[in-house]
């Protein structure tokens, strides 16, 4: 219902440019850091456990396309997504929550401003845009992280160069648009969820506390559910 | 949506309005009028029902049964917020806490866009001039006390200039000394612009000192409307007990 209005209320977007951008620039400047660091480890790990397995097999040339297609088409949009859904729904959720409890959104209507135009559709569109921008960002670093370990770990030992080149060989446009595709409805599903939690907290602090517990627990499971039917569906354009 | 400086006041109609929160009832059935330019108090002890009839009158609420008219429109109806001005001063002040005080006061004209940036800034010194908290436009809401935050509240409410507007326990929480400044705030703007004003008070000195007519709200229903002399006179047992009772601890020990 909250997705729907918010799809409504997109014509007035335009007017609320400054509140975008105000999220965006929160939300960017709350996750990059952190995102860095995940992700340069999560590529790390990649290469960690399946360098060894690809080198006993006399396969260790193809280590970048491995690291380079899990990065790009699974481990960045989801992983990314789970910290965005920690970090930023969990904010989203406790602010509108702590502006419920606290008769802000009551005053907002008395003064008929709409909540979803003035709160959701901001936050719903910053975080739309943001995560699939981080998720390009992830991916990157979580290929140098990969490249790192492959060149730096003895019982790997393939070069940056050769890392690099399979990595071009094995991923294809397609596979990061399909990765971008995956952290866009990602995004809608922790806006939504996270903005809808908030606006409907009930009592103070502890309400305001349930809130956000439950803002960012349902987000991550519909992330995981929606990865699986996303996957299924983007699998179609693949062939 | 007008905007002229001129308002004047809307008559508001509650007729059999009945609310239950999970099957315990609130209100059992109001019936009163407010006219047009109206200062109507209304007055009783905590828990009577007072905020949750003031939520209904903006149309914050939706009531299980009976109806609130507008000039004799019905307050869920169509476009009647685009129709007609109103406004709420909360009882916690309602500030939205991560603007400033001048965008609080200002935010109604500027979403709306009503006015241009040089006008809502002129707009918002005035009214923080009116309610005596001048050159505070830059504050947050976290950095000012309890009263100056009402006051906040009232400025905003005015930049609406309404028709109607409500306040929910305006002087809780206030020193007598401030509680009289709101009293005052209360008083002029009804003279002003002829507002039409509802204020919901357990605040004896309030409701007799502004009132046009006070309704004693007790348990959910309206016990008695008059004017404060009538309110007075009146021979009501709970009444008399709600406008007598008083400290009198020592003459007990």
């Amino acid at each position: 219902m909250l997705f729907w209005k918010s799809l409504l209320a997109l014509p007035t977007a335009w007017r609320h440019r400054r509140k975008i951008s105000e999220q965006l620039f929160e939300i960017g400047n709350a996750s990059l850091l952190m995102a860095c660091v995940l992700s340069l480890f999560i590529g790390g790990v990649l290469a960690l456990q399946t360098g060894p397995v690809l080198v006993e097999r006399g396969l260790s040339s193809v280590i970048g396309g491995v690291v380079g297609l899990s990065m790009c088409k699974e481990l960045g949009p989801v992983m990314m997504s789970v910290l965005i859904a920690g970090r930023i729904g969990s904010a989203m959720a406790a602010e509108l929550g702590s502006m419920q409890a606290y008769q802000e959104i009551d005053a907002l209507r008395t003064m008929n401003i709409n909540p979803v135009h003035y709160l959701v559709l901001p936050r719903l569109l910053a975080i739309s845009l943001a995560l699939p921008m981080l998720v390009v960002f992830s991916i990157l670093v979580g290929w140098t992280g990969g490249a790192a370990v492959s060149a730096l770990n003895h019982d790997i030992g393939v070069s940056f160069q050769g890392y690099f080149q399979n990595l071009r060989e094995v991923v294809e446009v397609k596979d990061v648009l399909n990765g971008l595709a995956k952290s866009f409805g990602f995004a809608v599903i922790i806006g939504i969820v996270s903005c809808h939690q908030g606006l409907k907290t009930i009592g103070g602090p502890r309400g305001i506390g349930r809130s956000v517990t439950k803002a960012v627990v349902n987000s991550i499971v519909l992330i995981l559910i929606m990865d699986y039917v996303l996957t299924r569906v983007l699998m179609v354009f693949d062939h | 949506m007008g905007t002229s400086h001129t308002s004047s006041g809307v008559r508001v109609t509650v007729t059999g309005l009945r609310k239950s929160y999970d099957g315990v009832p609130i209100l059992k059935g109001l019936d009163f009028e407010v006219a047009p330019g109206e200062i109507f108090v209304v007055m009783g002890p905590s828990g009577s029902g007072k905020s949750v009839l003031l939520k209904h009158v903006i149309g914050l609420e939706s009531p299980d049964e009976g109806q609130i008219l507008i000039d004799g429109e019905p307050i869920d109806g169509e476009h009647i917020a685009d129709k007609y001005r109103m406004a709420m001063v909360f009882q916690s002040g309602a500030l939205l806490n991560s603007l400033t005080v001048g965008e609080n006061i200002g935010l109604y004209l500027s979403e709306h866009r009503l006015k241009t940036e040089d006008e809502i800034a002129r707009i918002v010194a005035e009214k923080l001039q009116l309610v005596g908290l001048e050159k505070l436009e830059n504050r947050f809401p976290s950095e000012l006390s309890g009263g100056m935050k009402k006051r906040v509240a009232i400025a905003r409410a005015l930049a609406v200039e309404p028709q109607l507007i409500l306040y929910d326990e305006p002087t809780s929480e206030l020193d007598p000394l401030s509680a009289i400044n709101i009293g005052e705030e209360i008083y002029n703007l009804n003279q002003r612009i002829h507002v039409t004003s509802i204020v919901v008070t357990h605040d004896r000195d309030l409701a007799f000192g502004v009132a046009d007519r006070i309704a004693i709200m007790h348990q959910g229903e309206i016990l008695f409307i008059g004017t404060p002399d009538q309110i007075r006179a009146s021979d009501i047992p709970v009444i008399r007990e709600f406008i007598t009772a008083d400290f009198n601890l020592k003459k007990h020990a």
